[in-house]
């Protein structure tokens, strides 16, 4: 049961928002909160179009689009990979699926420090960190679609003659692929947090660094343009994920 | 669901296994596995390993019991932590029991404002943590408040999704009956409510826990945050892995509290089908 959106629904939570924008306005308009805690929305409008033309936003916003789609293809290869292994037989299942999903019930940013020690506070640190963060996702999701693959379709594959690479790439895989895809989602999202919570707790450069940086120097305007830049790419990225999924439903 | 896989032929009986039961089976490998990794990361550590960067699972017990457990600032910041974390799940569940009541109880107000919370609940929180900081301060005050910002939307989020699985016909029937909004929440609703609700309590503990502790380390003049910086700063390993070690701890315990919450109020539902 999917809730739909029609008209009205959908005026009431542009009207949301815009209230929410209203209310912004004339807070800091009338002066009944103090500006450090939240700037005009003017002046946090001209520090973004200041900021955007300089090139240390975009090298900033460059570094950690790298460090993210680093992290996440080694999450996602390591989650592959494990997850392929941990399935080979149900016995191994057994032993090793409740240990990783209890392990990722642990605030795995407990580890951090860790990773500061190891890496440094560059950006191989974050890497580590994120892909640590987004390898649970992609390995539990692939453990389930795997393990709840067909076996008529696996025998079928061995009496023809199919090696284990043509089973994995031409039956396992294909019919574990929704479940693996929803591990993918999540586990981008979360290496994307990851990272910018990474930047954010201890980092020489990044767009965490730049907020946390902003609000140690007191000024919120820059720190509210770089949360609002922010918001923005994770609205744009969630609609077009959800585009692409409604996409392939329907296909 | 047809649960099988590519090895599936049964396991030949080996000698150590042979004569226990599957469970048991499972059980003896998972923690001879646990040993055989504690055995290898031992010996890594007192041969191959940097001794300022990783220390063996013998150093690190080590330094729990000199270094730690005996320092009362150690103690004492942990301590603190702990109750943030309980402080912040407590008000988490208020919070998202009662937003989650209010958006979910009729059609109208969920198909409008539920959107917007999926919406605000895809936003990566922790670019908001100096600002939590800014408002806040430093001390207990702003880690409660960033592991509520964290822990109230998984249950708010379930909660909607609980209310509008019930059934409608129940509602009907307990408003023609004359029940009040009280008797519908808590006759209707929450019965209903239960194993959605308790996801919900699940994820909202683990993201508690995530939100106080990012906080906890962001802020490094203070509390737990200032000990992590110390030891990774002086390349003193050993305290810093005990230090997480038991914050670790702390973290599988309240997890298993409300596990076992769970399976305690969820059971009398599996028992009914």
């Amino acid at each position: 049961m999917t809730d739909t959106s029609n008209f009205t629904t959908r005026s009431i939570q542009i009207a949301f928002i815009a209230i929410m924008v209203g209310i912004w306005y004339f807070v800091t308009k009338t002066g009944s909160i103090s500006p450090l805690f939240l700037p005009p929305l003017d002046s946090v409008w001209a520090t973004f179009v200041r900021l955007v033309q300089t090139n240390a936003f975009w090298s900033s916003v460059r570094l950690t689009l790298w460090t993210i789609a680093q992290a996440w293809v080694i999450a996602v290869v390591l989650g592959i990979v494990v997850g392929y292994f941990v399935t080979r037989s149900k016995f191994l299942t057994e032993v090793f699926e409740p240990v990783i999903a209890s392990t990722f019930a642990i605030p795995l940013t407990l580890l951090f420090p860790l990773f500061i020690l190891m890496f440094g506070i560059g950006p191989a640190s974050k890497v580590a960190y994120a892909a640590t963060y987004g390898f649970f996702p992609v390995a539990l999701n692939t453990i389930a679609g795997l393990s709840s693959v067909d076996e008529r379709y696996l025998r079928s594959a061995r009496s023809m003659g199919a090696s284990s690479l043509d089973t994995f790439r031409h039956v396992l895989f294909p019919a574990a692929f929704p479940v693996i895809l929803t591990g993918l989602r999540v586990s981008f999202f979360i290496s994307f947090a990851s990272v910018l919570g990474g930047e954010t707790l201890s980092s020489a450069a990044g767009i965490g660094k730049n907020i946390a940086l902003a609000a140690e120097l007191m000024e919120p305007a820059r720190m509210y343009a770089w949360i609002v830049f922010v918001i923005c790419i994770t609205v744009t990225l969630n609609f077009v994920v959800s585009a692409i999924e409604n996409r392939r439903r329907e296909y | 669901m047809a649960v099988t896989h590519a090895g599936a032929s049964p396991r030949p009986s080996q000698g150590l296994f042979s004569g226990m039961s599957r469970r048991s089976r499972v059980t003896w490998t998972r923690w001879g596995v646990f040993i055989a990794l504690l055995i290898a990361w031992e010996i890594y550590g007192q041969t191959l390993a940097n001794p300022r960067l990783i220390s063996g699972p013998s150093a690190i017990v080590h330094a729990l019991f000199t270094e730690i457990l005996p320092d009362s600032q150690i103690v004492s910041a942990i301590i603190q932590s702990f109750w943030e974390v309980i402080v912040a799940y407590v008000l988490s569940i208020v919070i998202g029991v009662a937003l989650g009541l209010a958006i979910g109880w009729g059609n109208f107000t969920r198909r409008s404002f539920y959107p917007i919370v999926l919406l605000l609940y895809a936003i990566p929180q922790v670019i908001l943590l100096p600002l939590f900081v800014l408002i806040f301060g430093i001390g207990p005050a702003c880690k409660i408040a960033f592991g509520v910002s964290h822990g109230f939307f998984p249950i708010l989020v379930n909660v909607i999704a609980g209310m509008r699985n019930v059934n409608p016909l129940y509602l009907r029937g307990a408003k023609s009956m004359g029940g009040t909004s009280l008797d519908i929440a808590r006759h209707v609703y929450f019965p209903h409510m239960v194993p959605s609700l308790f996801t919900g309590l699940r994820l909202g503990m683990t993201m508690t826990l995530l939100g106080v502790i990012l906080a906890e380390l962001y802020v490094s003049i203070q509390g737990i945050g200032y000990w992590t910086k110390v030891f990774a700063e002086t390349f003193d390993p050993a305290p810093l892995f005990a230090l997480i070690v038991i914050l670790a701890l702390m973290a599988i315990i309240l997890n298993e509290l409300v596990r076992v919450a769970e399976r305690r109020f969820t059971r009398w539902r599996t028992q009914q089908h």
